[in-house]
């Protein structure tokens, strides 16, 4: 038997509903050890850990193949349960605190110590007392390990971000049999400090043998904590590497490296752009956007280009157009073709002549329930009072002009639907996209922002909305912003692309530059990179 | 054809079909019991007039997105005190009976317009639980309001009590004002004659489809088709760069101005005031009204209004005489009216979607 390693997952294959989000993916990670689990957003981690949780949303959906072996023993898990009883224990990215609770009740809940009273004899168990001070020995005593100097009755609610995440570690580490414990992006929403004493705390729960999958987007917490790793990307396996046997470039290769799929094909390209001609300037510009900050950046986008925004989710890169929006708190200036926007003020953007389209088409990009001619016309109409008749005593929306430009617009993008009248909420994703676009256009917009323009839709759709965007820029001139997740679809059109990582913008890149140089900064990497 | 057929059966919907042919039902029973049709038809068309305007205030309460207006008693007493005050103040014997309805509609959306910009201010601050406060609001108003009814120093012998000599009676005669005005504007039998035939409330029904139309108008309009926004989509509207509290404000501003001019409708055609608890659960039944019609809590169009105040109030005229002559000797009448309006208002609130539910 083959004990060296305290889990082996191996050939792990998971479908959502015929799309692959894992393929034979390997993960085994050795007892004491740190080992990263790194990847891209979407590039499978998560369903991975589901996966070895046995959440539900992995067994509602088909289950996976592929084995589990914990501790050199094959084992089926179904249930989070039965995770926890095989002693693997997770730090959640979301605290599971509860506030009004002392930290000894959070980290003992659950598992509460009880001694039988007068009541439990009669009603049993469930009514013993609860043995605070043994409880509270345990509390500290987990606490010490990981060295929090706090007092284990004060109650959670009002502690510092930092200590809840301390916090969860310690309950963890208080469960007795813990073998393994996953980190998911434990550093995410600490402060550098914070995560620095983090990382020290890992280094103690792994030399007294526990083993820590961490997983996390920064590379230099990687190179400077974990003994070992495991690359995914697109849901395969990439590679198993040691970290002292690799360097930063090497991973930030494997991570992003891919052949790039061509979503544009070549055109003429007779514009001119120039760095004194400025549309867009963006100078110490901060969002408030929950899970999207912006921490103070400064961007000038010049007139004519198609300028990408890219970086991780969650660093704030869509926090940059929500904020000019007026959809978000922000501050610092924005001015755009000479004319500064107030974002406080609702609305100012678009009436200065942005057009916008948002990431989140269902929710904040469309009335579903109202027609595709409606959506089309409606910010025109509210914005710049078009489509509207006069009868004398105000005026009413004229749905002959509406329909009109609607039926328009549907020829131009070629909006498969059955007329104008449908309704967008039964239109195919993409059309739905395509909806959202001639909305932004009907303002007749100086400086286009798209963001997220082909998520959750086909890749047949994906190239139309990519060449119809690199045409509104090549034929009409216009300025377009593209916020993406999807690096290729940034590198395939834009003439540069900013990454913006933990809410400023690490580079301006240019779209053939390499595949590590890209990694890096996306990762925030911190080391000056060479050439740059 | 039988696309046809299912499409047509989807945009009449279920419940509609169900109360439609209930009411064909009951329309027979009474020929059956030969209870006088043309007089029953004709209290059929009065009432659709009566309740119509204040059914009408559910509908810019539920597109500017809280949801159906149980509040709408706020609009209701600012209603009864414009007449009061048009009452006291004798305007029929020197503006006619039209200047004093016309005096008391004004002063009434006057009124209505400020209380409900204010419940409208209260409601934004606690979104997501609209229908309960709005219906606690109805409430307290009524009662707040049954406390001025007898204290306002009202001097006209109309409104007094006759022997105490101060506070409002509970139900005060119009006739010197404008009791019945409307209904007899235009007003013919049809078939029949007095008392057992069918008359058109003509002026009545006229003044119910123009607030309608002038309803549907500011529905087409810049304003009506941003507040719609509002409703429907918060976050999309405030993407397109509109105020959603403040279109909620002027939403709950306009149908609580649409309960006022209801209630003045309504009384006149009724021929009284009627005040104290009388109003107290008018909001229900006009919720329900508007329900049955096919509106939901997030869409209701003036279509809806129009189908369902008649079919709602149909049933009520004709179904409560055929139902005593069922079942004799037993007051079905105001038990039948309780399981109507509210079995309605159930059924509608388990149709509801908000929110979460709305994501597939």
């Amino acid at each position: 038997m083959n004990s060296q390693y305290v889990l082996k997952m191996e050939g792990i294959t998971k479908e959502y509903f015929g799309n692959r989000v894992l393929n034979d993916v390997n993960l085994s990670v050795r007892p004491g050890e740190i080992h990263a689990l790194m990847g891209e957003n979407g590039a499978g981690k998560s369903t991975l850990m589901n996966v070895l949780f046995g959440m539900p949303v992995i067994h509602n959906t088909g289950g996976f193949s592929g084995t589990i072996e914990v501790g050199g023993e094959a084992v089926t898990i179904d249930n989070p349960q039965k995770a926890m009883e095989l002693g693997i224990g997770m730090v959640h990215q979301e605290f599971m605190l509860i506030p009004g609770f002392t930290v000894t009740e959070n980290i003992k809940i659950g598992r509460e110590k009880t001694t039988p009273g007068i009541a439990s004899r009669i009603f049993g168990k469930a009514l013993e007392r609860l043995d605070v001070d043994s409880m509270r020995k345990d509390a500290r005593k987990a606490l010490d390990t990981i060295g929090l100097d706090i007092e284990e009755y004060v109650k959670v609610k009002g502690l510092p971000v930092g200590y809840m995440q301390f916090i969860e570690i310690a309950r963890e580490i208080d469960k007795t049999g813990i073998k393994l414990m996953i980190f998911d992006e434990p550093t995410a929403v600490l402060t550098e400090s914070e995560a620095e004493r983090l990382l020290e705390a890992m280094r103690v729960i792994a030399s007294k043998g526990i083993a820590i999958v961490f997983i996390t987007h920064r590379l230099d917490e990687v190179i400077a904590v974990t003994d070992s790793m495991t690359i995914l990307r697109d849901g395969q396996f990439v590679k198993r590497i040691e970290t002292k046997e690799t360097s930063a470039v090497e991973i930030a290769e494997l991570m992003i490296g891919r052949k790039v799929e061509k979503l544009l094909d070549d055109t003429t390209d007779e514009r001119v752009l120039s760095d004194e001609n400025i549309i867009l300037s963006l100078k110490n510009y901060f969002v408030d956007m929950p899970g999207e900050r912006v921490k103070g950046i400064d961007l000038d986008v010049r007139r004519g280009e198609i300028l990408g925004i890219g970086g991780l989710a969650g660093q704030g890169k869509l926090g940059i157009p929500n904020g000019i929006m007026g959809l978000f708190d922000a501050e610092g200036t924005i001015v755009l073709d000479g004319v500064s926007i107030d974002p406080k003020k609702l609305g100012d953007a678009l009436k200065k002549g942005m057009g916008f389209v948002s990431e989140d088409r269902r929710s904040v990009g469309l009335l579903l329930e109202e027609s595709i001619e409606h959506n089309i016309a409606f910010t025109a109409m509210q914005i710049k009072g078009s489509f509207l008749k006069n009868i004398g005593v105000g005026k009413l929306y004229d749905a002959k002009k509406g329909r009109t430009h609607a039926e328009d617009m549907i020829r131009q993008l070629d909006i498969r639907c059955t007329s104008a009248s449908q309704q967008v909420g039964a239109l195919s994703g993409g059309n739905q996209q395509k909806v959202c676009l001639a909305r932004a256009l009907a303002l007749h917009p100086i400086l286009l922002v798209v963001s997220e323009p082909t998520r959750g839709i086909d890749i047949g759709a994906k190239k139309l909305v990519i060449e119809l965007l690199a045409n509104l820029n090549r034929r009409e001139g216009m300025t377009v912003i593209v916020v993406s997740s999807e690096l290729n679809e940034l590198r395939s059109i834009c003439d540069r692309i900013a990454i913006i990582s933990e809410g400023k913008i690490a580079s301006v890149m240019k779209p053939n530059d390499s595949d590590a140089d890209f990694g890096l900064a996306m990762a925030g990497y911190k080391e000056r990179r060479k050439g740059s | 054809m039988r696309d046809k057929l299912s499409g047509a059966f989807k945009t009449i919907g279920l419940p509609r079909i169900i109360i439609f042919s209930f009411f064909l039902l009951v329309v027979f029973g009474a020929y059956h019991y030969d209870l006088g049709l043309p007089a029953l038809f004709g209290s059929v068309l009065r009432r659709w007039g009566m309740f119509g305007i204040l059914v009408l205030a559910m509908v810019p309460a539920i597109q500017c997105g809280i949801g159906p207006n149980f509040g709408v008693s706020l609009g209701i007493v600012c209603g009864l005190l414009g007449s009061l005050l048009v009452i006291e103040f004798n305007v029929s014997s020197f503006l006619g009976p039209w200047g004093a309805i016309t005096v008391a509609i004004l002063l009434s959306t006057l009124f209505a317009t400020l209380v409900g910009s204010g419940y409208g201010l209260l409601l934004n601050r606690v979104k997501g639980s609209e229908m309960t406060v709005s219906t606690y609001v109805g409430f307290s108003a009524i009662a707040f309001m049954n406390i001025w009814w007898v204290t306002l120093p009202f001097t006209s012998g109309e409104i007094n009590w006759p022997i105490a000599g101060e506070g409002a009676r509970t139900t005060i005669n119009l006739a010197s004002s404008f009791g019945e005005l409307l209904n007899k504007a235009g007003g013919f039998y049809l078939y029949g004659e007095e008392s057992t035939g069918l008359y058109v409330p003509t002026g009545l029904l006229l003044f119910f489809f123009l607030m309608c139309y002038i309803v549907y108008l500011f529905m087409k309009s810049k304003t009506g088709k941003a507040m719609s926004a509002a409703g429907a989509n918060p976050v999309f509207a405030r993407a397109s760069g509109i105020n959603v509290d403040k279109m909620r404000i002027l939403g709950t501003a306009i149908s609580t101005s649409l309960g006022a001019i209801g209630i003045i409708t309504y009384a006149q055609a009724f021929g009284f005031l009627q005040m104290y608890n009388a109003p107290l659960m008018m909001g229900f039944a006009c919720v329900a009204a508007v329900l049955i019609g096919g509106a939901s809590t997030m869409q209701a169009r003036i279509s809806h209004v129009i189908v369902g105040t008649f079919l709602f109030q149909g049933i009520l005229v004709i179904a409560l005489p055929v139902a005593n002559k069922l079942f004799v000797g037993t007051d079905l009448s105001d038990i039948m009216r309780i399981i109507i309006s509210n079995g309605i208002i159930i059924y509608a609130l388990t149709k509801a979607k908000g929110g979460a539910s709305n994501e597939e």
